[in-house]
């Protein structure tokens, strides 16, 4: 690794990269003004992130999986300040994240990778000033130094300094990939949100991108907060994990924990579904329902529709999170011990 | 006989920068009530195998060579019309996003009703009766209610429900399933795979199941065709594919999925990448990437070969037994 790509300032500090506190987010999503009046409908509001909250320590990975819908990209948004909450702190390196972001200092520390690599590159610039374009920002470097800082990402991403002189259109999709991971990692970061970089690529792109930012994860100490709805790739890259579903955790802890002993039905019901590769013609469980309409999402406990442990508790009474051996579960049933 | 027979398949396109070869002498075939599953990255050429067959080729896309056999007759070089009436009684097809096959303008009713009734000939009232109890088949809660609503009232997983009632309503003998769970989240994808096979099972239907999704193939799956750069590198039966693969790209992609059950530090990974259409190198397609290529590889194209269970298209099993 060239002395460029280090971390520009290791700050020694104890307080996480970053924390979320009772995070919440809430989009309106009524109709116009004019056709909600005529219909004579109340404003509709939709809590795509409902008081959440974790920390990751510097250095590791914290993923979040979930099916479509329940809210990882819009804590992704969050977490590197696109959005602001409506309730809840978030902190980076123990600083409020608005004044962070304020800070170009603190700013060029937070990146985002996102999962299509086309929509996020400027087909009109060339790979060199796509991956220039933050070093420039920053004042990272200055004149030749900022091509040498270049042909050095690229390099280091696996692409070649002459890839630089291409439009993105003249690459693939895990070379594009490649591309935006270089960019973000062009302004030193020490802290990537990774909204599903690797979903819309194939398995063996994927696993050439997993080892890359695993391998970018040791050389450079990287923080990251990984979001992908494939538990398997979860497996292989967290070391916490948070399992989300409409907008809440629902279990949360230690990624080795929870896979060896998944507590929430909604945590087995995501397991029980994975077609299994070691025993080949062997069914799945399949649970019935699908993911509600968070607009009206079911009270109580969100999940109860689907869940074959529910009660007249579960659909009255929303389940706050508890611990159990070092893992954080919100569900009635391990609670009162209802569940093995 | 097979049910369908692929043989020497040649699809290509006509460019301005000369002629693309996209599909180069695929063979395989499906026995009647088998599922196949075809896997492979996205470019491999699995969704234009499938449509080749249905005749639903993009222009200025054209079959340029093979045939194509269905109960031993040859579906390539019919007319269109007779292709239509094929597609539909004797091949269902389902796609990846339902709205591709549903038409938003009509109830899902009505859209059941014509397709028994063109493949079927049943009354009015017949047709319906059959459509409710598809319906109810494919697991639609109030299907006598719900069978006058428009596709758009329904979730995604129960318009890919209505799908596959639509492309099994008229009793055909295969299938055709391009990423049928594709779009679907993996709870919904369970449901749908598992409906899939309990209905083709039970009306001992054929399926190709086309899908770059190697854990859907194994829980589905009979046998296993493995494309590379519009060539089947591997085919067999799908636990010899999946635990013993014979061609060095099959040991790789398998190797490059990660497992649920132990965590490894590193995944093993296929360096480069799939080449393009312009570029298919000499020899095998895949040799630049192969770990265990030599000499041979660079200038001989390999062919499918008896590889242990399976058949592979490469060299190192030439000379283990003779070719097919
Ligand atoms: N700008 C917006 N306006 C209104 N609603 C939104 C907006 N962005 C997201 N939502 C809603 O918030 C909820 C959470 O969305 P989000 O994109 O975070 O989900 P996700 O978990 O990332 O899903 P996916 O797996 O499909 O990417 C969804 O119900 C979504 O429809
Ligand atoms: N209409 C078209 N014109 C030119 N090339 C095409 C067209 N459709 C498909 N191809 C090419 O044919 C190859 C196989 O495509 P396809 O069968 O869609 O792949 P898969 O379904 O395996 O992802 C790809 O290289 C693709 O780019
Ligand atoms: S709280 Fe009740 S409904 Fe919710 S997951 Fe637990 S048992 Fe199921
Ligand atoms: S034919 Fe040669 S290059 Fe091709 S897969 Fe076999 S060993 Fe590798
Ligand atoms: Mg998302
Ligand atoms: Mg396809």
């Amino acid at each position: 690794m060239s002395e460029a790509l280090a971390p520009a300032a290791i700050v020694v500090t104890t307080a996480p990269m970053l924390e979320l506190a009772g995070v919440t987010h809430v989009f309106d999503v009524s109709r116009p003004w004019l056709q909600r009046t005529l219909a004579r409908e109340p404003r509709r509001t939709l809590r795509a992130v409902d008081d959440l909250s974790f920390s990751i320590p510097r250095g590791t990975t914290l993923s979040l999986v979930g099916e479509s819908g329940c809210g990882k990209s819009t804590v992704a948004r969050l977490s590197v300040g696109l959005m602001e909450p409506a309730r809840g702190t978030i902190r980076f390196e123990g600083e409020p994240l608005s004044t962070a972001r304020a800070q170009p200092a603190l700013r060029r520390r937070m990146n985002m990778i996102f999962q299509d690599p086309y929509a996020s590159l400027n087909p009109r610039w060339r790979v060199r000033d796509i991956v220039a374009e933050p070093i420039r920002t920053f004042g990272l470097a200055h004149g030749s130094a900022v091509q040498e800082r270049v042909d050095a990402l690229l390099t280091q991403v696996g692409l070649a300094p002459q890839d630089g002189e291409k439009f993105p259109h003249a690459f693939s999709g895990g070379q594009r990939q490649r591309v935006s991971i270089a960019r973000a990692l062009s302004s030193a970061p020490e802290f990537l949100v990774c909204d599903e970089p690797t979903s819309a690529l194939d398995v063996s792109v994927q696993a050439q991108i997993l080892n890359l930012m695993k391998d970018l994860q040791q050389r450079l100490g990287l923080t990251y907060l990984f979001i992908s709805h494939n538990l398997a790739v979860v497996r292989h890259m967290s070391d916490q994990l948070g399992v989300m579903y409409l907008g809440r955790i629902v279990e949360m802890g230690p990624a080795d924990a929870i896979f060896a002993a998944p507590r929430h039905p909604y945590t087995r019901l995501l397991l029980d579904a994975l077609p299994d590769l070691a025993h080949p013609g062997r069914s799945r469980t399949s649970v019935g329902g699908e993911v509600p309409n968070p607009i009206r999402p079911p009270s109580g406990c969100t999940f109860h529709p689907r869940c074959k442990l529910a009660n007249a508790r579960c659909r009255a009474e929303r389940p706050e999170q508890i611990a159990a051996e070092g893992v954080l579960v919100a569900c009635h049933a391990i609670e009162e011990g209802r569940a093995s | 006989m097979p049910l369908l027979e692929v043989r020497d398949l040649v699809v290509e396109f006509p460019t301005r920068r000369g002629v693309l070869r996209a599909l180069d002498h695929v063979s395989f075939a499906i026995e009647a009530g088998e599922v196949l599953g075809v896997v492979g990255e996205s470019g491999a050429g699995k969704s234009l195998t499938g449509a080749a067959i249905i005749g639903l080729l993009d222009p200025p896309g054209r079959i340029a060579g093979g045939e194509i056999r269905l109960q031993g007759e040859r579906i390539d070089k019919l007319p269109p019309e007779k292709l239509r009436r094929i597609r539909g009684r004797r091949i269902g097809t389902i796609f990846q996003d339902p709205l591709t096959t549903l038409n938003p303008l009509y109830t899902v009713g009505r859209q059941l009703v014509e397709t028994i009734q063109t493949h079927l000939g049943l009354s009015d009232a017949a047709a319906r009766k059959r459509a409710i109890a598809w319906l109810e088949e494919v697991g639609i809660p109030g299907a006598s209610q719900r069978i006058d609503a428009y596709p758009h009232a329904f979730s995604g997983g129960m318009r890919q429900r209505v799908v596959i009632a639509l492309a099994l309503c008229a009793e055909p003998m295969l299938v055709i399933a391009d990423e049928p769970t594709t779009a679907l989240d993996v709870s919904v994808q369970a449901q749908i795979i598992s409906l899939l096979k309990r209905l083709t099972r039970d009306h001992g239907t054929a399926v190709m199941l086309v899908t770059h999704d190697m854990g859907v193939i194994a829980e589905t799956s009979d046998r296993v065709a493995v494309m590379y750069a519009g060539r089947v590198a591997e085919i067999g039966p799908v636990a010899a594919v999946i635990g013993t693969p014979a061609h060095p790209y099959t040991e790789g992609l398998m190797g490059s999925i990660p497992s649920l059950e132990q965590r490894v530090a590193r995944l093993r990974q296929i360096d480069g990448a799939m080449p393009r259409l312009d570029a298919i190198p000499a020899g095998c397609a895949f040799n630049p990437r192969c770990p265990r290529v030599f000499d041979r590889c660079r200038s001989e194209r390999p062919e499918l070969m008896a590889a242990g269970t399976t058949q592979a298209a490469c060299w190192l099993h030439a000379g283990v037994a003779t070719n097919v």
